[in-house]
Order: C-alpha cells, then structure tokens, then sequence
C-alpha cells in the first residue's frame, strides 16, 4: 500500500514538475540587478541601469532570449553599505533570479558576491575593478579591467606622459576601490624610478580635504593621484586650487559620471582619468550605441558606466543563449566560456580568474569637456 | 606657513561646528534632551541657502545675506514646527521616549529629501553667493569663504550671548534652564521659553548649513549626519549646556580634526579625536567648562 502511495506520490510530482518546465515556456527569465540609483553614488547606478535597461530593451525587441522575454528587476542599495546584500538575498530568495547583474563600486559587489556565491547564482560586475569581488568565488564575473592594469595604466601615464617623478597619492580608506587602486599605482610607480612624496587618506563622504591638501602642498609634489569616486575627487579638486595647489590631479574611472564636471568645474581643468571606453570612439558598434542611448534617454551622452552596464546584460544573456536553458550552473559553464565577445567596450573574453582583459581609456578634461587622450591595449 | 594654513582650516571647520553644538546645547539647557534632528535643520539651511542662490545675482554680499537670512528664517520656522508637533506633546513622557522620537524625526526628514520629488539623494552644487576672493599671502592661500564662516559665526555667537545674559527672554531661558517648576511659578511661560530656543537654535543650524555648504561647494539630504554627530561631540566636550563652552568644544574637534587630518594619522583623524572625547569626559564628567550639579538623592 505504502509503495503504491509513493509511486503515486513520485509521478504526480514529476507530472508538477515537467507542467511547471512547461509553463515556463512562455514566462519572461528574470533578471536581478543591483545598483545605486539614490545616494552618495547616484551617477554610477543611474547610468549603468540605463545602459542595462537599454541592453534588456533591445533583446527582448529581437524576441528575448531562447524564446522567452528578459525581465529585469531592478533593486536600488541607496550607496548604502550592507544594503547590496540585503538586496542579492531578496532577488535570490524571493524573485528566484536566473543571475545577478551590478554593482558597480567595488565595495558593494564585495557584499553582493559571497551571497550569488554561496546561493550557486551567477553574478556580473559591470565596473567593478577590485580584484577581490572574482576572487570570492566561481560563481563571479565582471566584463571589465582591473585595478592591478589601471594602476599600472596610470602610473605609467604619471611618469611617461605627464612626465612626473614625485607624486602625492590621496586615498579613500573606506572604499575597496580606492585602497586597491591606489596600491597597485604606488607599486608600479615606485618601479619606474618614481617617488610618492606623501600619502594622505580621507573617508568616503568626507567634505573637508583641506588638511590632508594642505600637508601635500609642504611637499611640492607635481602631480596628485586621487583614486576616489567622482563626488569625493570634484571637491578635493576645488579645494586643491583654492589652496593654491597647481599640480596636475589624475584618477581611475571612479571619476566617470557627469557629476564630476558639475561640481568640479574649472578646478577640473587639465585633469586625467582612466576609463573603460570614450563615446568619441568612432567604431560603428559604439557610436550605434550612442544614438540608441540618446534617443532612449533624453539625448544624454553615454558614459563608461552606462556602456559597461550594457556590456553586462549583453554578455550575460550571450551566455544563456550558449547554455540553451537557465540552470544557474549552465549559464555560470557559459559565462565563463565567453570568447571574444564583441561590446561596445571591446573584445570580452573571460579568464581563468573570471575576470575581463580590456583596453584602458585615458581621458583628459580641457576647456570644461571631456576629451579623449590616449587608449592603452591590456 | 603650513601650520599657519592648517590653523586657518582648523578655524572656518570649527566654527561651523560651533554654530551647530550651540543649537544642541541651547535644547538640552532647557528641556535636558538631544534634539537629534539638528544635523538635519542644518542640511535644510543648505538646500534653502542652495535653491534661493539660483535666483539671486551672484557674488554680492547682499544675495549672500539674503541667502543666509532666509535659511535662518526657513530653519527658525522648521524647528518651531518640530518641536510644536513631534516633542511637546512628550513634554510629561520620559525622557527616553522624546530621544527616540528625535532621532524619529531626523530619519523622517533625512528620508523625505532623498525622495526624488523633494530634493533627491544625489550631491548639488551650491551657487556662489557670496563674493569669492582668493589671496596668496606668503604662500598662505585665504578664501574668502574660510572668513566669511569664521566672521558670520564670531557674529552670531556674539549675538547669541547678548541674547541669553541681556534679554527678559534670556533670563527666562535660564530660569527655566536652572528650575523649570519654579519658573512657571514665577510667571515664565515654559512654552514660550521652549519655543524660542528651538527657534533660536534652529536658526544658527540653518546659518551654519548655508556656510557650510558654501564652503564645501556640495548639498546634498545627508550632509548633516557627521557634521551633526560630531558637533554633538564638540557640545558634549565643551559641558552639555553650556554656551561658551559648545563654541570651545567645536573649535576644538574642528582643530583636533584638522591637524590629526593633516598628519601621517590622517585615517584615523575621527578615531583620534573621539579618543580623545572619552579621554576628556573620563577626566572631567561634564565637559570642559559644564558645571558640576550635585545630585539631590
């Protein structure tokens, strides 16, 4: 009697099962992404959702993927710490998830990655460049350098072009991003013959620099690497001129949002960055993109962190496709087989650290825009 | 000429500090609490100081007057409103319960700006009302800016001491301060006294918001929590209560700050300096130049 309940038991359950395969035929494969559409960090999360959003748009206008229609659910960490996390749980546990895309500060892909991590979902960084957030795990991704080749990317930049020999470098304590970044510049600066003047260290959501810009201008240092996010580097360049501070300011893409103009204004002049990509790139896949963009977005110009949160998406549902179905594991076997896939920032190709070789983009700000500089191959 | 520079930076930051412990001090000298939504009456100082800027000339003293003058009015406004609506109907509850009502009140507002449609989270410029002048002296650079804020709050810490020791209103405060019982015995209404404080305090929140923000060139809905915390500190250090010693206390985290800041220390600048608050209060209870109550058992 028992075993007959079982049998009876087992293939109504396998009968629920393929209904269920069935059903989802037609429903749309969700997709989680995290990013700080609010806060200190608006610009970042604001313009890779867009860049996202405008990839998910585009596929699903081309029939979706393996048939079925992409739905992006969007969550927003406000830039607040432990807010990514919360965030990653709650698309894992209770939208069920196929992958998670974001973030893009590294600190907060680093609470994100231990959670897609231990649940066995695929996750993609659009611009985290920390070198820590793949190494959390086999399930983590990012389609986008990292800090040990922009580092190396501006240092050489520092020495070579700007022709530096004694630099200050000005470093967030509290950010991943900064504290790494930083590192690998000084690393590679002091092997070219340089020599770091000083060092000084603020915290994110700092306002006052004065002090720390102070204790630079005693050394009379040429330039100043400032590893920071966009809202942090605008003041300390405004308040680097009002002390009489001449010396050249240069940073990594944490300085890529419109922001930073906004706030910074003419102190900004004749400053550097690295960054992912430039929307002068004439190729026709970028500048293709940039019309999408404009003509979705109210005219808004593209930046690195909007054609990287496209990137995303696009690499991701590449993977899907390869895999033919949405079994985590799959798509985490796909993702990291991702070959030359072409974005609009470049040749994707996944490493055996799950982590993007990609050209740097140095970008020099003259006359209150943004001009392209130079592009340095990985 | 460095330490000089520091010593100038020391004084535009503690100065602002200043004016915000005054609010917080002036509050628990009358109702013994800690009105926790000050830092936010300050960030409100900002955002008023910042959307008027946008439609008054710019860099002359008169819009940056006006700018000021109108934070002052909005900020005096709003904490009369807080104070009416949130605290005074906890007039007989414990104290307890006024104090999470505050930081209540502080969330809700922090929240309220970070809304999209009120003012949202991202950081605004704030336009330059005032005239911004730059001089190089010695190798010292001067920004206009750093003597505006020290000049303005030496002003209204000036203003404020007439006020509290010169006035029927200031002496009322007081009797209330000393004995709130015994006051009302004597004719003061409490109400009136508690409704000028807060305004009184709001508004110098309000003009150090419109200051700071000038001198920091970004607004944005949190920019009062650290600022706010650390002129809690500045209030506490100086003897919770007392006038002059919240403008000491502020002037002295805003030095601390500043040199630790500018040292090979300078990611511990915070920890340093709330080391130093406990050392401090170890040493002496009730600030630096609080008074001593004995307690009645």
């Amino acid at each position: 009697m028992i075993s007959r309940f079982r049998q009876i038991a087992v293939l109504s359950l396998l009968a629920l099962q393929s209904a269920s395969l069935l059903a989802n035929e037609g429903t749309p494969i969700k997709i989680g992404e995290i990013a700080s559409l609010t806060g200190k960090e608006a610009a970042f999360g604001q313009s890779s959702h867009k860049g996202t959003l405008l990839a998910i748009e585009e596929l699903n206008a081309a029939d979706g993927v393996l048939g079925r229609q992409l739905k992006l659910i969007t969550e927003d960490n406000q830039t607040k710490a432990g807010e990514s996390a919360t965030a990653a749980r709650k698309l894992i546990s209770r939208d069920k998830v196929v992958a998670l895309l974001g973030e893009v500060a590294s600190s907060r892909s680093l609470e994100m990655a231990p959670i897609a991590q231990s649940s066995k979902i695929p996750m993609v960084s659009p611009a985290s460049t920390n070198p820590k957030v793949t190494a959390v795990g086999a399930y983590v991704f990012r389609v986008c350098f990292i800090d040990p080749f922009q580092g190396t990317v501006m240092a050489k930049f520092a020495r070579e072009d700007l022709g530096l020999r004694r630099v200050a470098v000005l470093t967030s304590v509290s950010s991943a991003y900064s504290v790494g970044l930083s590192k690998f510049f000084k690393e590679r600066f002091l092997s070219d013959g340089g020599e770091i003047a000083i060092e000084q260290k603020y915290s994110e959501g700092d306002k006052d620099f004065r002090s720390q810009l102070t204790a630079i201008k005693a050394t009379g240092v040429g330039g100043i690497f400032i590893p920071g996010y966009y809202s942090e580097a605008a003041l300390i360049a405004k308040q680097a001129r009002e002390l009489g501070i001449t010396a050249a300011l240069f940073g990594g893409d944490g300085w890529e949002a419109p922001q930073l103009l906004q706030i910074g204004g003419a102190a900004l002049e004749g400053c550097y960055y690295s960054t992912h990509y430039s929307p002068e790139d004439t190729s026709p896949a970028v500048q293709n993109f940039v019309k999408n963009y404009k003509d979705r977005f109210n005219d808004e110009v593209p930046d690195a962190m909007a054609a990287l949160g496209y990137d995303s998406a696009l690499v991701l549902a590449d993977a899907i496709k390869r895999a033919g179905s949405t079994q985590p594991d799959a798509v985490r076997e796909a993702l990291a087989a991702t070959r030359n896939f072409m974005g609009v920032t470049g040749n994707t190709t996944i490493d055996a650290d799950r982590n993007a070789a990609k050209p740097a983009v140095v970008v020099a700000i003259k006359y209150g825009k943004l001009n392209f500089f130079k592009s340095v191959a990985p | 000429m460095e330490f000089a520079q520091q010593l100038l930076n020391a004084l535009s930051l503690g100065a602002i500090y200043a004016l915000i412990a005054l609010g917080f001090t002036m509050v628990y000298g009358v109702l013994r609490f800690i009105n926790f939504a000050h830092s936010d009456v300050f960030m409100i100082g900002a955002v008023v100081g910042s959307l008027l800027g946008n439609y008054l000339p710019l860099g002359t003293w008169w819009s940056g007057l006006a700018c000021l003058l109108a934070a002052m009015a909005v900020c005096a406004l709003l904490g009369v409103i807080i104070e009416r609506v949130a605290y005074r109907p906890l007039r007989a509850a414990p104290r307890l319960n006024v104090l999470i009502t505050a930081i209540g009140v502080s969330l809700f507002i922090e929240y309220l700006f970070q809304n999209e449609h009120v003012f949202g989270a991202a950081p605004r410029p704030i336009p330059p009302v005032f005239p911004s002048v730059l001089w190089q002296w010695h190798g010292l650079s001067i920004s206009s800016n750093q003597l505006i804020v020290i000049g303005v709050a030496l002003l209204l810490v000036v203003a404020l001491e007439l006020i509290v020791y010169r006035t029927r209103i200031g002496t009322a405060m007081r009797a209330v301060s000393l004995n709130p019982r015994a006051a009302q015995l004597v004719g003061i209404n409490p109400d009136v006294v508690v409704t000028f404080t807060f305004a009184l305090g709001s508004a110098l929140a309000g003009a150090g918001g419109v200051l700071y923000a000038l001198n920091y060139q970004s607004v944005e809905p949190l920019m009062g929590v650290m600022p706010g915390l650390k002129a809690f500190v500045a209030a506490v250090l100086g003897g919770i209560g007392s006038i002059p010693g919240a403008a000491l206390g502020g002037l002295l985290i805003g030095g601390i700050e500043t040199f630790i800041g500018g040292s090979q220390f300078s990611t511990y600048k915070d920890a340093i300096a709330f080391a130093l608050l406990i050392l401090i209060l170890l040493f002496r209870p009730t600030g630096l130049l609080g008074r001593r109550i004995p307690e009645k058992v």
